[in-house]
């Protein structure tokens, strides 16, 4: 970035000669050093996982979640500050109950994305504000199936058939193009996406992490869901033993 | 259509208070009336708000559960300040001041608040629905109190208020009789009060700490 | 009165428009057992025979409503979102019957306090971690839990008969065959209870809300024939 430094990037509301917002190019570089973030969409669902990277050994197990559900058919996996996430993912919430309060019908999984994506690009518009330092995952079903979204800090959002954020993106979404979606249950899905995400993580540079996934499937009744503890382990094992198989070659 | 919504009930029930020169009784009926109903049989009206004060209530019981929450909140956020329990005077106070903030929108709750004062004293404090109150020897509040209260007058001689230099409230009697007093004067009560029966609870707060017995009352 | 103002302008219950009839509960061995008809009556007219007024309520409490049928739909959609936000913390944990309770209790004691009630009986009953739960809670906020507990007209003329019949540990078929003896007398005596009754039970495993089914009715009674017969000055 040649205009650092030149003034242009202390505000939200400035852009730089060249046209461009530095503030939210920064915070997108906070999503970009985050632990790893996958989401897929299978044939018959949504699968989500956080390679969530842990500060402290004394943490506890399971604590500082980074997948929350939004409505009983939607949930969030959050990249970059868990803390600005915390923020989208309470917004999310109640854009998600107004609108079954008005329409009587749960919000489509579009519907959600779109006005989390409004909420996010609100935060670039003012000089007093700061964009979110995360990005995050939509993923839900609705009448129209399963959908995954992704909203970025720009305010951005695009479907997704496989989306990814954080540190391990890149080689993440190769991985991810290997898969055959179209054909891969949520089940199976879980196990590839705990594959990608233990097989992106160095075990000699990175911190040590922990496996955190949800999904919204049939088997899940549709409702949104951490994957179920006795699924997560296995998806674990089979992680680790591909792992073992590659270092062996 | 002119009739306007009418945000009380009157529940029924009895209570009354004892106290004595080391000891204090008070007690309350558990039945729990709408008009001409029974809701049920077995309803405490007493509450423990203290190691050393314990309220009964009688009224609209809405009212009286939400007045107790009320005063069990104020006394956690006073221990947390001063780290001790309230004495029962103190709490005679906040109570007086709970009822009478909503003066202009009572709660319909006929107190009576028994316990031990710093110097292990019986006392008992009776109360109005918008908190005036006094410290007496005996009392009784609710719908079996007029029935009761010439009893207590007629067996505890509570010497005059106008007595002066004053004359300690507390009553002569000794901790089993006042037990007994309290039986009879219910037993009473329950044959010419509807909304008073079924049991008769009846908390005895000494030195040695708290204790609680039941006795059946007429049931119909 | 501080409140006496702002009544004729503002919006607020004075009197219920559509309202169901009695809600009985009891406890038995498994659970709670829970009974009420299906009418919702407008005034004396009969506009409504197939309003559900028992729901289930998150994994281990039913509720059941007299009263308003409005209010009553206005307070599943509380329970609703609450329920939907406790599920949302996906921890493991969730509300039971006693924390429903005291939940509408406080949703009813303070609409009374704003003069704004919601036109309610409520009947909750649960189980949850092998403990029965079964109270009330009335319009004006005031509550309690009891063995067998009735609303409206049930409180007169079902709960005598749960006081003497009722007893602790009956098994499924007694504690129905009990609901049914009450129902059956408030629908000869309730002129606001229709032949269309639903039951729904709760234990450890779940709750099921039965489908509607009709008592049979004998008429045929001496009382019936000529309700004058042992009255003397009455017609």
């Amino acid at each position: 970035m040649s205009s650092i430094g030149t003034g242009y990037d202390l505000s939200v509301t400035t852009y730089s000669p060249d046209g461009r917002l530095f503030q939210i190019e920064y915070a997108a570089k906070a999503v970009d050093n985050s632990g790893t973030v996958i989401g897929i969409k299978c044939k018959d669902g949504i699968v989500m996982g956080v390679e969530k990277l842990i500060a402290s050994k004394m943490l506890l197990a399971g604590s500082n979640r980074r997948i929350h559900s939004v409505h009983r058919h939607s949930g969030m996996a959050v990249a970059g500050l868990a803390a600005d996430g915390r923020q989208i993912v309470t917004r999310a919430k109640s854009e998600a109950t107004n609108y079954e309060r008005i329409y009587g019908e749960p919000i489509p999984v579009k519907e959600l994305a779109d006005r989390v994506a409004s909420y996010v690009h609100l935060c670039t518009l003012y000089w007093w504000l700061r964009p979110f330092g995360c990005g995050v995952l939509v993923g839900g079903y609705d009448r129209d199936g399963p959908q995954l979204y992704m909203v970025e800090p720009s305010g951005i959002s695009y479907r997704y058939f496989g989306a990814a954020l954080g540190k391990g993106r890149q080689a993440a979404k190769t991985e991810i193009e290997k898969l055959k979606l179209s054909e891969l249950t949520c089940r199976q899905g879980v196990i590839e996406v705990a594959k990608i995400i233990y097989g992106i993580h160095d075990e000699a540079k990175d911190k040590a992490f922990e496996l955190e996934m949800s999904w919204v499937c049939e088997e899940s009744d549709r409702q949104h869901q951490k994957v179920p503890d006795d699924l997560l382990e296995q998806a674990k094992e089979a992680a680790k033993a591909a792992l073992e198989e590659m270092d062996a070659d | 259509m002119g009739s306007r919504f009418n945000p009380y009930d009157n529940n029924g029930g009895t209570c009354v208070a004892i106290a004595g020169v080391d000891y204090c009784v008070v007690a309350a009926d558990t039945r729990m009336s709408t008009g001409y109903s029974i809701l049920t049989r077995d309803y405490s009206k007493i509450c423990q708000l203290a190691d050393k004060s314990v309220l009964a209530s009688s009224g609209f019981q809405a009212d009286v559960k939400a007045l107790q929450k009320n005063l069990s909140a104020k006394h956690l956020i006073y221990q947390h300040q001063h780290n001790k329990q309230m004495s029962c005077p103190a709490m005679a106070q906040l109570l007086s001041n709970t009822l009478y903030y909503k003066r202009f929108f009572p709660y319909y709750a006929f107190n009576v608040l028994g316990g031990l004062d710093s110097e292990g004293k019986g006392c008992v404090f009776t109360y109005d629905a918008v908190g005036s109150y006094e410290r007496v020897g005996y009392s009784t509040q609710g719908t079996g109190s007029t029935l009761i209260i010439p009893v207590l007058d007629n067996q505890l001689k509570s010497p005059s208020p106008l007595l002066l230099p004053a004359k300690d409230a507390v009553t002569p009697l000794s901790e089993g009789e006042a037990v007994d007093l309290v039986k009879d004067v219910f037993a009473s009560a329950t044959e010419r009060d509807i909304y008073t029966g079924d049991q008769v609870e009846i908390v005895i707060i000494n030195a040695s700490g708290i204790k609680r017995e039941y006795v059946q009352l007429r049931r119909d | 009165m501080a409140h006496d103002e702002d009544v004729a302008g503002s919006e607020r219950t004075l009197y219920p428009y559509v309202t169901g009839t009695s809600v009985i509960g009891i406890k038995y061995k498994d659970g709670i057992l829970m009974a009420a008809d299906t009418g919702g009556s407008y005034g004396s007219t009969l506009r409504y025979k197939s309003v559900e007024r028992m729901k289930v309520i998150g994994k281990h409490s039913l509720l059941g409503a007299s009263g308003e049928i409005s209010d009553f739909q206005e307070i599943l959609r509380y329970l609703d979102e609450l329920i939907l936000y406790d599920n949302m913390w996906d921890d493991g944990n969730s509300l039971g019957p006693k924390e429903i309770h005291n939940y509408l209790n406080r949703v009813m004691y303070n609409r009374r306090n704003k003069f704004n009630p919601l036109w309610n009986s409520l009947v909750l009953g649960g189980v949850k971690n092998g403990n029965k739960y079964l109270g009330v809670v009335t319009m004006l906020g005031a509550h309690y839990e009891d063995n067998h507990v009735a609303t409206g007209f049930g409180n007169h003329l079902a709960v005598p008969i749960l006081r003497s019949e009722w007893k602790e540990g009956m098994s499924f078929e007694e504690a129905v065959k009990l609901l049914e003896k009450c129902l059956l007398v408030l629908l000869y005596r309730d002129r606001s209870s229709i032949n269309k009754f639903q039951i729904a039970k709760i234990t450890e495993e779940g709750a099921t809300i039965y489908p509607a089914y009709s008592l049979k009715t004998f008429w045929g009674f001496s009382a019936f024939q000529n309700p004058g017969q042992f009255a003397e000055g009455t017609w």
